[in-house]
């Protein structure tokens, strides 16, 4: 529970459909820079992305960087690295599920409510 | 676990007794406290859950009204403004800032938007076909980013909750079926020891009671033989020389100095 190093955590990072980035973009979340291994903070998933660049976009958002507070990730996106995500138990960056314009949103997948419902159920 | 034969290794004295017994007392206390603890915090947590699962569904529902607002965007100025936009992300204009807030002892964050409205690289707003759509479009997200932020607060508050939870309740556990039954076995013990210590003591002293009255019994029946045999040496003669003889014999049975011994009629 630092709080020094969460304090620096204050951007919002992207990983989604193009709609969803356009979307986000023009809420103003999205900032470049120079320094390597944050020129970026988004990250636009199509049906040729693979699931070994979506696993390091998300390893680089979570761990590598330390700048993010908050991670959205459509929930499509979110299926297929679904394991990563399940273990990842850190509470920062927070990974928010969102529903995508193709996709709308399932409570079944999430996998915070899965925990939360794991644990009512026990 | 059990915690029949566990106990700490002490010297069972009676201060060790006093020490533990202050720290059954202490482990008492403790327990009953973080049971207390862990139960407001439950009780926040679940608080929390519900409101999660509540925002989570309003969640839907905003993307979706964001989505639509998106389509008028691309109908109105007649194509995919996509790569523009992010083209021209430059510095974030909505950042988040983390606030520590203190629930009943556990330190949970909460994200704040933090909004810069200096910072404004859109020149597509105002100029040309439908930037009065992508306006709307920006301000639909910006509020659908808002709701994701304060999401993202619960969420971050519910797994660090969880966490703290499940340490407090560990630990609960523990004083109840460790330590409490360890410190109590302690007691027990230090108590039994000196239980026997003092029936020791208490036998000891008795047997030196015992042999005081043997040797006491054994002084009486010699001084009364003494006497027994003095008074018969006087009745028997009055004659001086006998006296002597008999005072000679006192001495022998006496053993002792005639003169130093005080005899028990005497009274001085």
């Amino acid at each position: 529970m630092t709080t020094e190093s969460n304090k620096n955590r204050t951007l919002l990072a992207v990983m989604g459909d193009e709609d969803t980035i356009t979307g986000m973009l023009l809420a103003g979340i999205g900032q470049i820079s120079n320094e390597p291994n944050k020129e970026k903070n988004f990250v636009v998933v199509n049906d040729s992305t693979t699931e070994e660049e979506l696993a390091n976009a998300f390893t680089l958002f979570t761990q590598t960087r330390d700048d993010i507070g908050i991670l959205l990730i459509n929930q499509h996106v979110a299926d297929k690295i679904r394991i990563l995500i399940d273990t990842f138990t850190n509470p920062f960056p927070a990974i928010l599920e969102i529903p995508s314009k193709d996709h709308p949103y399932d409570p079944e997948k999430d996998s915070v409510l899965r925990r939360v419902r794991r644990l009512f159920g026990e | 676990m059990s915690g029949a034969q566990n106990r700490e290794a002490v010297f069972p004295t009676r201060m060790t007794l006093t020490v533990m017994k202050g720290k059954l007392k202490g482990a008492q206390q403790g327990h009953s406290l973080l049971k207390r603890k862990s139960e407001a915090l439950t009780k926040r947590f679940r608080d929390i859950t519900k409101r999660i699962d509540e925002a989570k569904r309003r969640m839907g529902r905003v993307m979706q009204t964001a989505a639509f607002s998106l389509a008028e965007v691309s109908y109105a100025t007649g194509g995919n403004i996509g790569y523009q936009v992010q083209e021209s992300a430059n510095k974030a204009r909505f950042k988040v800032r983390a606030r520590q807030e203190n629930v009943s002892g556990v330190y949970l964050p909460q994200f704040e938007p933090d909004i810069d409205e200096s910072i404004n690289d859109f020149k597509m707003t105002g100029l040309g076909r439908g930037g009065q759509q992508v306006q709307k479009a920006r301000d639909v997200y910006t509020k659908a980013v808002q709701t994701l932020v304060d999401l993202a607060s619960l969420q971050t508050a519910f797994v660090i909750l969880d966490e703290v939870i499940k340490v407090t309740n560990r630990r609960v556990n523990a004083i109840e079926h460790v330590i409490i039954p360890r410190t109590e076995n302690t007691i027990a013990y230090i108590n039994s020891e000196l239980d026997e210590l003092d029936r020791e003591e208490f036998y000891r002293l008795k047997k030196v009671q015992e042999k005081k009255q043997i040797d006491n019994a054994r002084i009486d029946a010699e001084n009364k033989a003494k006497k027994e045999a003095r008074l018969a040496a006087e009745a028997a003669a009055g004659n001086t020389n006998e006296v002597k003889e008999v005072e000679a014999l006192a001495a022998k049975a006496e053993g002792g100095d005639l003169i130093a011994d005080t005899e028990e009629d005497v009274i001085f």
